[in-house]
């Protein structure tokens, strides 16, 4: 057991101080935003309603943090037991990726405070209801999986870690947030279901909320698997590669299905023309399918690339642009269908927020991965 | 009773009196802006203009300037209303579509589904509204016609029966199949608006957008996707009931070999 190795680990670094420094600057954003309203820090207009937080932190964050549900199907349904060594860190990134998302949601919501509206004001017809309803109960299911790590360390409460530990407990857990997961991830696109005179055709499709889905899937066994690699870096540990081929055979997969249900999708509804359009729209698409599908897909179904760990950055990152610059077509072309000529570019105070998120979330990843039970336990398992 | 208002183009000469009943009525602050080559005035809708009229000079076929009133359609079946994850907008009895800010969360979801671009926000403030028509909600209820029909000195706008404005766009086509195109736009736009529209010059050419499906927007997200999540949750976890029975029952038989 390296617990040793881990305390020792040097922990306010310069790259740390850097994140608490980015953290603490978007912390006094966010409370500007929300004595002065929307307006002052950020771009957003009658013609851009969602810009880079409903975008990227919200939207793209989510399907960022889809590791969580996948690997868990993984280790725990499938039975696959390689996994069970990195469910632990999935779920812990999760739990944090969506704990950021609803921090974004709060934050982008004109009135934050009336963020438990539609908890108790039901409106079934819309997809934006389920989402909300998805996402709070989804945290709290990650929250429950995390509470016995955090137990354990603290030495308190252990009927309540032994109870929230028991295997039966734990499978149901995992199999509600896989059919949650499946509800709001699907639901983010089903949100542009209502966009059909807006959105470009090559994105518009009665199936967008499967789409979604499926890829979310493949970007997250990405974000997994570098989060396994970076991971391993942090604690100076050997890479698992095992792991990380398994993982790379899936995300190649994944992407496969991905694929072939966009096109048969596109070719069904006569839409494949568009591709040669020459649009700036048709340009986008062609830099998405081809460097965030096809070729990481490609390069991932060579066993050689699969045990490569440069190989694997690569394409996991190509992978999770592809994925990123999808959300970002969605989102932003269908905002140029509000009659827009105007064009939408972030507002710094935008930026600063998002990354300052971010770094909050690696800076409460490294915490936690340090002093909790997260890596270290999983070789009793 | 179902309202609508029939809004005939023809008759327009832009003296923009129903602007200023509406803000009038609202108690909306006057909006200053420069000309900006353009006549329309204010630019465009916004959290303080719930209408205007577009100055629309056609440049392609036989030169005319047109007059365009801009407000919420009230659409029959709401895309806004759907949208709306807590039922801030609603549709209401008398037609119109209104909007309750107490509910309201802010997430600009409206914004968004609005196939006419309609809602808009209060950027500027801390508790921020949804703004627009709201065809004069409380005065239609108390059996008066919203407040930009009674201020129109040309008589642009027909408030009435829904029907009845139906038939009387119609009636007015075919009497003067030269005059008006033969096509009535928010008849079918979107699954029907209560406001309509009938106009002697194409409609693309006056900026309207033709692009819009001519069916009910709530029944897209409805069909393709709400109405089936439940049973597909229950289809998943079948799978997964399934998937982990079969497993444990391996495992078992081979703890036992
Ligand atoms: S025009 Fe837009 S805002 Fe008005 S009722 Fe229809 S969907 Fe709602
Ligand atoms: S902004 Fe308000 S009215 Fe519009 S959809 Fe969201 S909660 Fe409903
Ligand atoms: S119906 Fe009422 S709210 Fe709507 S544009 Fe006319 S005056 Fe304004």
């Amino acid at each position: 057991m390296n617990t040793k190795a881990i305390s020792d680990h040097k922990f306010f670094t310069f790259k740390t101080k850097i994140l608490l420094v980015l953290s603490i600057a978007a912390i006094i954003l966010i409370i500007y935003r929300l004595i002065y309203g929307l307006g002052r820090v950020t771009n957003l207009s009658d013609t851009t309603p969602w810009g880079l937080w409903i975008s990227f932190d919200v939207i793209t964050g989510v399907a960022l943090a889809a590791g969580g549900f996948t690997i868990t199907f993984a280790a725990y349904i499938a039975g696959w037991e390689k996994y069970k060594a990195i469910a632990k860190a999935a779920t812990l990134t999760a739990f944090i990726g969506y704990l950021l998302a609803v921090t974004g949601v709060f934050l982008d919501l004109g009135k934050p405070f009336s963020i438990w509206h539609p908890l108790f004001f039901w409106q079934p017809h819309s997809v934006m209801f389920e989402i909300v309803v998805c996402i709070t109960i989804y945290t709290t299911v990650l929250f429950l999986e995390f509470l016995p790590w955090l137990l354990e360390r603290l030495n308190i409460l252990t009927g309540l870690k032994n109870l929230l530990e028991k295997k039966s407990v734990i499978l149901v857990l995992v199999i509600l947030g896989i059919m949650l997961s499946y509800g709001h991830q699907s639901s983010l696109g089903g949100l542009f279901l209502l966009a059909p005179d807006k959105l470009h055709p090559l994105w518009y499709t009665h199936f967008i909320h499967h789409l979604f889905y499926l890829s979310a899937i493949c970007a997250g066994l990405s974000m997994v698997s570098i989060e396994t690699i970076f991971g391993s870096n942090m604690l100076k540990k050997p890479y698992e590669l095992n792991i990380l081929e398994g993982l790379a055979r899936g995300t190649s997969i994944a992407l496969l299905v991905y694929f072939l249900v966009r096109f048969i999708d596109l070719a069904i509804n006569n839409r494949l023309i568009y591709v040669y359009e020459g649009s700036i729209e048709s340009i986008l698409f062609i830099i998405e399918i081809s460097l965030g599908v096809l070729l990481p897909m490609v390069i991932l179904s060579v066993k050689n690339m699969r045990l490569s760990i440069p190989a694997l950055i690569l394409s996991h990152f190509m992978v999770i642009g592809g994925l990123l610059l999808n959300r970002f077509n969605v989102v932003f072309l269908t905002e140029k269908g509000l009659q827009s000529n105007r064009f939408y570019l972030p507002s710094w105070q935008e930026i600063i927020v998002t990354i300052g998120l971010i770094s909050l979330g690696i800076f409460l990843y490294k915490i936690i991965v340090i002093n909790l039970p997260i890596f270290n336990s999983s070789a009793k398992e | 009773m179902a309202n609508g208002v029939l809004v005939d183009i023809t008759k327009c000469i832009g003296c923009r009196s129903c602007q200023i009943a509406c803000k009038a009525w609202h108690s909306l602050d006057a909006s200053y802006n420069l000309m900006n080559g353009n006549l329309t005035m204010p630019k465009e809708l916004n959290d303080n203009n719930y209408t205007l009229i577009e100055f629309k000079e056609n440049k392609t076929s036989n030169r005319a300037w047109k007059f365009i009133k801009k407000q919420c359609f009230h659409c029959k079946e709401p895309a806004c209303a759907s949208a709306c994850p807590v039922g801030a907008l609603r549709k209401m009895k008398n037609s119109s579509v209104i909007y309750d800010q107490w509910l309201c969360i802010g997430c600009r979801y409206c914004m968004i589904a609005c196939p006419f671009n309609i809602p808009k926000y209060e950027w500027n403030t801390t508790n921020p509204w949804i703004r627009k028509c709201d065809f004069c909600d409380d005065r239609i209820d108390d059996g008066l016609e919203p407040a930009c029909v009674k201020a129109c000195p040309m008589k642009v706008m027909y408030f009435g029966d829904y029907k009845n404005i139906v038939k009387e766009a119609k009636r007015r086509i075919k009497n003067n199949p030269d005059k008006y195109i033969n096509y009535i736009y928010g008849e079918k736009e979107a699954g029907g608006t209560s406001w309509i529209y009938i106009s002697d010059k194409p409609f693309e050419e006056l900026g309207f957008k033709m692009n819009i499906p001519k069916k009910s927007y709530p029944l897209i997200t409805w069909k393709n996707s709400l109405s089936k999540i439940l049973w597909e949750e229950a289809g998943l976890l079948a799978i997964l009931g399934s998937l982990l029975y079969l497993r444990t029952r391996k495992d078992k038989k081979g703890d036992k070999n």
